[in-house]
């Protein structure tokens, strides 16, 4: 028994890739939670606008490196951020002025609205991949580790290493601060008490003198940013590839939809559930029990529940279970 | 113009974009063409049943025509009997556990309504699943993996595989439309997409079923092979009658044959799809998509109508799939991209006309045509208007390269200007 190593153990493998994962989870599922409390459509570009994100990112990181400035150790794209966020801004207010626009004057059904932004999705991947390709890439430089694993194990004398990559770090840092920062804005701002009034009660706001067009352009200004910073955060902890950036659709939605439609809080919840699911049922736990048990009972098999290709099931299932039992999410969103 | 003049000319133009493209391009590609676009077409039949007719928005059609796919596997492959006697069956009966496992905590939950119980049972159940499966998975796996590695099909005759493909395709529908129909619409497009991604991976990883990436090539087919053809006299006699020298003679002659089975069954589906759209049942789920609080009101099961018409238009999509796999003698599960399987066949429902039948038929045609010729026109586009820029310039370069992605770009036109300008399609249901 050695419940140190486990603990170690357990934080390397799990605790701190999954809350790595489900920061980034948090981040896009709001944008998805935004768009559908106050424009009320669910956003299938999302992942491809993502993923457009992330591409401008990396366009800047590469102008910055070719013109020597760095944050070393921090990566490049920490400065080129913003500019990427200006980019897809741009590109999301253009799409909303000749788009969405036109079917919001027209109150258009809901689902109509879903297949446009299939059109959009088209659209945004074919940009995506006729700018940059639809291969990987990789745009992490500065510094890689906090902590190395040797080193930890060294400072420690235990057998497992803890090894706490920057983006990991990054990736929470942000997210936190991300956070705190979108929650002021709609709890305190007038702009985003405008933005909250709105989603709850779309006639009473307009009565209220409330500008729809104004809220609209906060909102898809937010969620720029939002896809900006997550889709670079992911890039940066794994990788870019505009495919996978697509993929994460599924556990993004499925974290808007469990925290519940069109509330923030249920969304950044939402996204820590499916992350710890999905990295915890596709974790082999045998090195973690091994340890945890006393000598002699040490487990022959691997204990993962699941083949890692696996994990877009897993945050299916979890949509299903919350989908079954409690349509409305955790947090009460307001879609039935 | 009344619709039906409007319909037929539309269908004279495609005829003469086939036909065209024989002509320019060679009669092979325009071969290509029509085949695939029969298929498409009957894919788009499907979702439009979907869409067109009940207002079911189904964006795992990838997922069906995957299942196809794998139905011809597993209905006309040989049989490996080396991997069923290593663990044929101790493999399926795990399957089988698994389904009761999930079936009997379904039915546990409906009555008792105790979470905990119905999370134990699963539990338990897993377990005993992967204590069942394991070792028979890796025993079958280790047989020849170069060659075989998977149990094999049934054997039977590959035509057999399309209603297989419809019936796989139809059991996946039931399970999805059990759990997501009568949850509001855009549930049913997240579910069904993600069910479709399951499905691909199911079928990407479990190699004992599928032999997974790597891949079922030689699959059987139901028209001759061109070398058999090209080694008959009596064949190249009757070729050289026409004009023809053997090689272009055999490889027409297997196109045509697919061509004349996928026209048939394109037929079939179409005749049974139009008696539907225009009987009683048809109305009926007319007005349930129209109206569903009205329906209810009028005594209709709303959702039981809804299941019905989702596992019919899955079935159709499962249809085409097998018959698409069947077309390329090959199974291969990395082809599976949801731009291409999922969103395209919508675009053909959406400009071809939603809740027309022969607008679906049409949009499979025209979308798939461009969808070749774009990727066979753009790269002259390109360089036509790159010929201004230097040679060997990187700004060149990468623009030829990217050209690929641009019928995305197109696609994504295409349905936008059509949602926009003309959202009834090309041909409006009447």
């Amino acid at each position: 028994m050695d419940f140190l190593n486990a603990l170690v153990a357990l934080t390397n493998f799990v605790l701190i890739p999954a809350m790595t994962y489900g920061s980034q989870l948090a981040l896009g599922a709001l944008g998805v939670t935004l768009v559908y409390g106050i424009l009320r459509f669910s956003n299938f570009a999302h992942g491809d606008t993502m993923a457009f994100g992330t591409m401008s990112v990396i366009i800047f990181t590469w102008l910055f490196q070719s013109m020597g400035i760095s944050l070393h150790p921090l990566p490049t794209a920490l400065i080129a951020i913003p500019f990427g966020i200006a980019v897809t801004a741009l590109l999301m207010l253009g799409t909303d002025r000749v788009v969405y626009r036109f079917y919001r004057a027209q109150k258009a059904k809901p689902v109509i609205v879903v297949m446009v932004s299939l059109g959009v999705m088209f659209i945004y991947n074919g940009l995506t991949r006729f700018i940059l390709g639809a291969d990987e890439q990789r745009f992490m430089d500065g510094e890689r580790f906090i902590m190395r694993a040797r080193d930890f194990k060294e400072m420690t004398g235990l057998r497992e290493g803890l090894a706490f990559k920057t983006t990991q770090g990054l990736t929470i840092i942000t997210a936190v601060i991300v956070v705190i920062a979108l929650f002021w804005f709609l709890n305190k701002t007038r702009t985003g008490k405008s933005m909250r009034a709105f989603s709850d009660n779309e006639d009473l706001a307009l009565l209220s003198g409330i500008n729809p067009e104004r809220v609209v352009m906060v909102t898809w200004l937010i969620v720029a940013a939002l896809v900006t910073i997550a889709g670079t955060l992911y890039g940066l902890d794994k990788s870019y590839k505009p495919f996978t950036y697509f993929q994460l659709l599924l556990p993004i939605f499925a974290a808007a939809i469990v925290g519940g439609l069109g509330s923030p809080v249920g969304a950044i919840a939402g996204g820590f559930v499916i992350a710890f699911s999905e990295v915890a049922v596709t974790y082999a736990w045998k090195k973690v029990v091994t340890y945890a048990l006393p000598e002699g009972l040490a487990p022959s098999s691997l204990l993962q529940f699941m083949a890692t290709e696996y994990k877009f099931a897993v945050s299916f299932m979890i949509l299903v279970i919350v989908l079954l039992i409690k349509p409305t999410g955790i947090f009460k969103g307001k879609a039935v | 113009m009344t619709q039906s003049m409007k319909t037929i000319l539309l269908f004279a133009l495609v005829a003469v974009l086939i036909i065209g493209t024989g002509i320019l391009q060679g009669p092979n590609l325009a071969l290509v063409i029509l085949n695939m676009g029969l298929v498409s077409a009957i894919m788009a039949l499907g979702v439009n049943l979907q869409w067109g007719i009940a207002g079911l928005f189904n964006v795992g059609v990838m997922g069906f025509v995957a299942l196809g796919g794998l139905a011809v596997v597993l209905t006309s492959t040989a049989p490996v009997p080396e991997a069923w006697s290593a663990g044929g069956l101790r493999a399926w009966f795990a399957i089988l556990l698994a389904i009761c496992t999930v079936a009997g905590s379904a039915m546990m939950y409906k009555r008792t309504r105790k979470g905990w119980l119905v999370a134990l049972v699963l539990l338990v159940g897993f377990i005993v699943y992967r204590w069942v499966r394991d070792p028979a998975v890796g025993a079958i796996e280790a047989v020849n993996p170069a060659s075989t590695g998977f149990l094999g099909g049934l054997g039977l005759p590959v035509v057999m595989a399309w209603p297989m493909g419809g019936l796989l395709a139809a059991g996946a529908a039931w399970v999805i439309g059990k759990t997501a129909l009568g949850l509001r619409s855009d549930y049913l497009a997240i579910a069904t997409l993600g069910i479709s991604e399951i499905i691909i991976a199911i079928i990407k990883n479990e190699d004992w079923l599928s032999r997974g990436v790597k891949n079922v090539t030689g699959l059987p087919r139901p028209v001759p092979y061109e070398v058999d053809l090209q080694n008959d006299p009596g064949f190249v006699e009757s070729a050289a009658g026409f004009g023809l020298d053997a090689t272009l003679a055999s490889s027409l002659y297997v196109k045509i044959g697919y061509s004349l089975m996928f026209t048939a069954v394109l037929l079939i589906i179409l005749v049974l799809a139009q008696l539907a759209l225009n009987s009683p049942w048809g109305r009926m789920m007319r007005a349930i998509r129209d109206n569903e609080v009205s329906s209810r009101a009028m005594g209709k099961d709303v959702t039981f109508r809804h299941l019905q018409v989702f596992i019919l238009g899955s079935a159709i999509c499962g249809i085409a799939g097998a018959m698409m796999t069947t077309l390329d003698g090959l199974f291969v599960p990395t082809s599976y991209q949801p731009l291409r399987y999922t969103f395209l066949i919508w675009v053909m429902v959406i400009v071809g006309g939603s809740g027309n039948n022969f607008g679906s038929i049409l949009g499979g045609f025209i979308i798939w045509f461009l969808w070749v010729q774009v990727e066979q026109i753009g790269p002259a586009i390109m360089i036509f208007l790159t010929s201004g820029l230097a040679e060997g310039s990187a700004l060149k370069a990468h623009l030829l390269d990217s050209v690929a992605h641009m019928r995305l770009l197109t696609m994504g036109v295409i349905l936008l200007l059509v949602l926009r300008f003309s959202p009834r399609g090309l041909l409006p249901e009447k």
